[in-house]
């Protein structure tokens, strides 16, 4: 066995050097190549046509055969949407840049107090010896089988009787006080921080909070980050919350308008692409600055839970 | 691996609270690993005296307390958002009441509704037709893409970007795009295919092809993600494995079968259950195509138990259907987990 494996080791290097440092163009790789680039190409026509269409007259829209690029550009179909969501009233108080507002700060808020009350919740279930860890933990593991649609029904009860209903209050306190993945995915960080540089701080007489704030809070960086990535798109996209606990226009978020939009001015497809380009573009762009960042933290998170 | 630290002889002897303690201690030495453990079996070697125990029980409350104030704030959300809605759910489903009237517990009626109800049996048959179309169409081809992205040496970022960028895209504007591009009057797909002599359906009022249709979108949407896992998991598909097999005259199809898919195995798994939950609960793409006229043929699950409960306010048939989605999925995955033990190969 072992000889054997000499054996691989001994013939695969040379070959496995002289294949890194000019990898052989075979015919299979140009057509992986080429494969791909039309793959991905089509993976990014509907976005083009989205963007571009955005800048469309309405004659241009329905041209066939279709062109993906304008002719003649019309920014003016942005300002015209907003006139018409905004219904009349003052442009920056209604319609998109209220909608926008309202996404960008809920996604915002929600992001940095569901990672401040995750941390500290990871932070307990991986170093502190309380009665009731272990119960907690598995209970916790537990709800992240239950689908949103079953407590739904209940959360929008319970919010009417607090008369949170149409406002944003339901859209931000559920997810800060709870986020089972985010719990999860921060304690097995938590756990692979060396228990040694705690107990070094403890019998330098620092408390735990102390511990928390200036010792754990700084090494779980990067999955903090990761997972603040998630939530925020997470909370921007979201539709089904807004949906279900939002009915008056100025507490819409940005997917929602686009939605009512949609409905509301059907044919205008110029300015519902306008309105789409509104939501998408702004994470788009994070995502081609952000990408490793975003990918590694998905691929590592699906690793870790 | 140490010997138990003294325990018999002190502990017949002690208070209860103090017994407790030590066998706790006692535990945690024989249970845990590591510098902590070493240091609590410290404490209790040299813990035979009651200032000791009293530190101990002192350091047992205080962990408690610690334990608690970080823990409590996603204990408040754990109990007030999840238990507790999750209860009510239960004793809704059995209750008939629209939010306002005088409740009345209706034993299983509701479940008989649920079930007798033709559209919503229809909506049931639309939503497993989708996942059996979805999930597979999903997996494959985001293992084929995978595994052709890892020969694609420089460009591979650029490709997987444009794989993922529909992932951080609002499901609203991909539905509307696709909302335009599905609709063979205006879309511009019809005129493409009319030139490769295809025609374009009716996607979304041709009941044969609505839920194929939207199979497409979210397929397109939920791609990247996928081909990001799988790339994850073929990384650690170790190469001195791949050349061996290479060397011993082993087909690149015997490589994929005998090696790359047991290696991925539970990437795999995670993904089927992941997807196969995600796709039950499909309705964001519905909403936005239909609204609240989508035709019988196109309705999902979650679709019914919104107009159920949202539109019509018959709570107790919404959660009826609700708590069914719930075991449907729990039984779902717990097939899968029964069955991982055939086929996932796991490493450590």
């Amino acid at each position: 066995m072992s000889t054997a494996t000499a054996d691989v080791v001994d013939v695969e290097t040379p070959q496995r050097k002289s294949r890194q440092h000019h990898r052989p163009i075979t015919p299979a790789v140009v057509i992986i190549q080429i494969f791909m680039a039309i793959a991905s190409v089509a993976m990014a026509l509907p976005f083009l046509w989205m963007f571009f269409s955005s800048f469309k007259p309405l004659g241009e829209i329905f041209m066939q055969p279709p062109k993906l690029l304008p002719m003649d550009w019309q920014p003016q179909n942005y300002t015209e949407a907003f006139d018409q969501a905004s219904a009349g009233g003052v442009w920056w108080k209604s319609g998109f840049p209220r909608a926008f507002w309202n996404s960008f700060y809920i996604a915002s808020v929600v992001t940095l107090g569901t990672l401040l009350t995750s941390a500290m919740a990871a932070y307990a279930f991986a170093r502190i010896r309380f009665t009731g860890n272990g119960f907690w933990f598995m209970l916790f593991l537990a709800t992240m089988m239950v689908p949103a649609q079953l407590t739904i029904i209940p959360l929008y009860i319970i919010m009417g009787q607090l008369h949170w209903v149409d406002t944003h209050l339901p859209l931000i306190v559920p997810p800060i006080l709870f986020n089972a993945f985010g719990v999860f995915l921060l304690r097995q960080y938590v756990r692979g921080i060396p228990i040694e540089l705690e107990e070094a701080a403890q019998i330098d007489g620092a408390s735990r909070f102390r511990i928390f704030t200036g010792m754990i809070l700084p090494l779980l960086r990067s999955p903090m980050v990761a997972l603040g990535i998630f939530t925020f798109l997470g909370q921007w996209n979201n539709f089904f919350y807004p949906l279900i606990f939002l009915n008056s226009s100025e507490t819409f978020t940005l997917p929602l308008l686009v939605n009512q939009f949609k409905g509301a001015y059907s044919s205008n497809w110029a300015g519902i692409m306008a309105a789409s380009t509104i939501t998408a573009l702004p994470l788009l762009i994070v995502f081609i600055f952000a990408q490793r960042q975003i990918v590694e933290g998905i691929a590592l998170s699906g690793s870790k839970t | 691996m140490t010997e138990r630290p003294q325990p018999s002889g002190q502990v017949t002897g002690m208070p209860a609270g103090a017994a407790d303690d030590v066998t706790e201690a006692s535990v945690a030495v024989a249970g845990r690993r590591g510098a902590h453990g070493k240091d609590l079996m410290h404490e209790v070697e040299a813990g035979t005296t009651e200032r000791h125990r009293a530190s101990l029980r002192k350091k047992r409350r205080r962990d408690n307390m610690h334990g608690y104030i970080f823990m409590a704030p996603q204990l408040i959300g754990l109990l007030g958002f999840m238990i507790g809605p999750l209860v009510f759910a239960v004793i809704l489903a059995f209750m008939k009441w629209d939010g306002f009237g005088s409740r009345q517990f209706v034993g299983f009626s509701n479940f008989k509704t649920v079930v007798t109800t033709e559209q919503f049996r229809q909506s049931a048959i639309n939503t497993a037709w989708f996942t059996m179309l979805q999930v597979p169409t999903l997996m494959i081809s985001a293992f084929i893409f995978a595994f052709l992205l890892q020969k694609t040496g420089r460009m591979k970022n650029f490709y997987r970007a444009c794989f993922f960028a529909p992932q951080v895209t609002a499901t609203v504007a991909v539905s509307v795009i696709w909302l335009w591009l599905l609709n063979p009057d205006i879309s511009p797909l019809t005129g493409w295919l009319k030139a490769v002599g295809l025609v374009t359906p009716n996607w979304l009022q041709d009941p044969t092809f609505v839920i194929p249709a939207v199979v497409m979108v979210s397929v397109w949407q939920g791609l990247g993600y996928q081909v990001v896992m799988f790339m994850a998991g073929l990384e650690n598909v170790p190469a001195s494995m791949m050349e061996a097999a290479a060397i011993d005259g082993a087909s690149e199809f015997q490589k994929m079968m005998r090696i790359t898919i047991p290696l991925i195995s539970p990437t795999i798994l995670f993904l089927s259950i992941t997807s196969i939950i995600g796709s039950f609960q499909v309705f964001d793409y519905i909403f936005v195509f239909f609204d609240t006229t989508a035709p019988s043929f196109g309705r999902t699950i979650v679709y019914e138990i919104v107009q159920t409960a949202f539109r019509e306010f018959n709570f107790g048939v919404g959660a009826a259907l609700a708590l069914l989605l719930f075991l449907a999925l729990l039984a779902l995955t717990g097939l899968q987990l029964l069955a991982q033990k055939k086929w996932v190969f796991y490493t450590e």
